[in-house]
């Protein structure tokens, strides 16, 4: 009972994404499913880096975009087997989170925002300009379709039933880390850094930690994406994107897993909604947005634990 | 009883201020030993000096005869070295309990393999750091406010349960940061009998900074009177109450 009550939430999530693909109207949107994934995928990590231990990340965009970049070049251009390529990509999103973490993270606030902006924008600028090797602006074309052990996911449903476990698995790791030592230390560095250090918490260490995981989560989105669309372009890892990142943490609800899976799946698929409103689409997306944030201000997560709290208040009182 | 903490000719510099020069503190295991001083003497420098907050210009700070100098907070700590903070700085994203658990956090025996896992290990030691907690709570009475969230605990409380959180990493050597600021006068008694039992329960040394002189004079073994970043005075707090020195700089002008 105890065991099935503290693991409710992932067993109903588990279920929610693998009945979700039944709930479509036509195919087309299974597209969108496994892009609310992958998004998904990405705010959760960088919903570990900021919400939980307060480090702001403007650049994330480019952590997804090396993934996504490496595994093309591994497998399209050097011809490495598929799983290899992906390994590279999540490895080389991780190293230069590590690398970038060693100067960066010594910073506080705007100035480490600043410096991941700078990050994402350079990174955005390689992808651009190193035509040889990425295509340059009008993208890197014929990336193979995803291959694992003689089973190629020729089907969008069976890339989305592989998406969905990946995010299935991350939710669980997520959940690990965060309720365990390592996680209150997050959560520690987030409030005071001076009372943390002084309960013996290595704050250099913890915070690059935290940084390169959510590197490693945007870098296996970055993958997946890649070998998905089997075309990716420098568009698509820009500053734009990491913006919207940073928006879907906070519209879900800062320090919040199950926040950032609905603030990822929620902006992600709302253009979707929207597309009927043809050009005033854009108008009500941040009229949404701007609604959200005034009458949830902690976020999706927080709004839905609110009215959770209301009911319950109401129940007791009869 | 042995020195458990000495700081021997300790200067600090801020910029054209000398904050402190030549200052020293001892504290002897199982002793509290209480700083006092008008504002500005240098008393926070000081045990910033010796959480490593501070880096001195000059002298030595050593935990049971091992030098600290040059070691980071969080080492220190390690070492034994554990303060509370003048203005509070609890950790008020957390419950209570979640508090003082971060507090055991060097205390946690197990790998991030284990807490993926959820091992056997994993399990056992959350344990054992949930009772721990719950014990430094029960130490300070807050164990009915286990699972409220820190911020909405009263002023009083927040002060309980940071020391709560200190007492819960294990210290050698705790540095109070005046614990008694905004409290009335019924729970500064009562911090007072906790800050006693932490001494002759737990034998842990004691160093505090303190307006309270009702307090100070009633918990302290040994009192170092600082002066403008110097010690001006230096006994038990019978001799520190005669010392016409101290009288005419500080004690006499209330």
């Amino acid at each position: 009972m105890g065991l099935f009550r503290k693991n409710f939430g992932l067993l109903a999530f588990a279920a929610a994404l693998g009945l979700a693909p039944l709930a479509l109207p036509n195919d087309y949107y299974i597209n969108v499913l496994i892009l609310c994934c992958f998004n998904a995928l990405i705010v959760m990590g960088l919903n570990l880096l900021m919400g939980y231990a307060g480090q702001v990340s403007l650049g994330h965009a480019a952590f997804f975009g090396l993934a996504a970049y490496t595994t093309a070049i591994s497998t399209a251009t050097l011809g490495l087997p598929i799983p290899v390529g992906m390994l590279a990509g999540v490895a080389v999103s991780a190293a230069v989170a590590w690398l970038l973490a060693v100067p960066t993270l010594k910073l506080h606030g705007n100035y480490l925002a600043m410096a991941t902006l700078g990050f994402g924008i350079i990174v955005s600028i390689v992808f651009n300009e190193a035509v040889g090797l990425t295509g340059g602006p009008s993208g890197f074309v014929g990336i193979p379709r995803l291959k694992i052990a003689g089973f190629t996911f020729t089907s969008d449903k069976a890339y989305y039933f592989l998406s969905a476990a990946v995010l299935w698995v991350a939710t669980l790791v997520s959940r690990r880390v965060i309720g365990s030592r390592t996680g209150r230390a997050l959560r520690a560095i987030h409030v005071s850094e001076s009372a943390a250090q002084a309960m013996g918490i290595d704050i250099a260490r913890h915070k690059r930690f935290v940084f390169v995981l959510s590197a490693v989560y945007a870098g296996v989105a970055g993958t997946l994406y890649a070998h998905h669309l089997t075309f990716v372009a420098p568009s698509s890892f820009g500053f734009h994107f990491s913006v919207q990142l940073l928006t879907m943490v906070v519209l879900g609800g800062m320090a919040s897993i199950w926040g950032a899976v609905a603030g990822a799946f929620f902006l992600t698929s709302l253009p979707e909604f929207l597309r009927m409103f043809e050009e005033v689409d854009i108008l009500i997306y941040g009229g949404l947005l701007i609604a959200c944030m005034m009458f949830m201000p902690s976020g999706l997560a927080g709004g839905a634990q609110a009215i959770a709290r209301k009911l319950k208040a109401g129940v007791r009182r009869g | 009883m042995a020195d458990l903490l000495e700081v021997r000719n300790v200067s600090v510099r801020f910029g054209g201020v000398q904050a402190l020069s030549e200052a020293a503190l001892t504290v002897r295991q199982g002793d509290i030993t209480s700083l006092i001083g008008p504002n500005g003497a240098g008393k926070t420098t000081l045990l910033g000096v010796v959480s490593g907050a501070v880096t001195p210009t000059g002298g030595t700070v050593r935990l049971a005869g091992q030098d600290l100098s040059g070691l980071p907070i969080h080492l220190r700590a390690q070492a034994g070295v554990v303060r509370t903070f003048q203005n509070l700085e609890i950790f008020s994203n957390m419950t209570a309990l979640e508090n003082v658990m971060t507090g055991a956090h060097m205390k946690a025996g197990y790998s991030m393999l284990d807490s993926l896992l959820h091992t056997p290990r994993f399990t056992r030691e959350e344990k054992r750091l949930r009772e721990l907690a719950m014990e430094k709570l029960e130490f300070v009475g807050l164990a009915e406010r286990r699972d409220a969230l820190a911020s909405d605990l009263p002023y009083g409380e927040q002060r309980l349960l940071e020391l709560a959180r200190a007492m819960a990493s294990g210290p050698r050597l705790l540095l109070l940061d005046e614990p008694a600021a905004g409290m009335n006068n019924k729970e500064t008694a009562g911090l007072g009998t906790i800050i006693r039992r932490i001494r002759d329960e737990l034998h842990i040394g004691v160093a505090l900074v303190e307006h309270d002189m009702e307090l100070v004079m009633d918990i302290s073994d040994r009192i170092t009177v600082l002066h403008f970043g110097s010690v001006l005075a230096e006994g038990t707090p019978k001799e520190i109450q005669d010392n016409p020195d101290v009288v005419a700089a500080y004690l006499g002008e209330d």
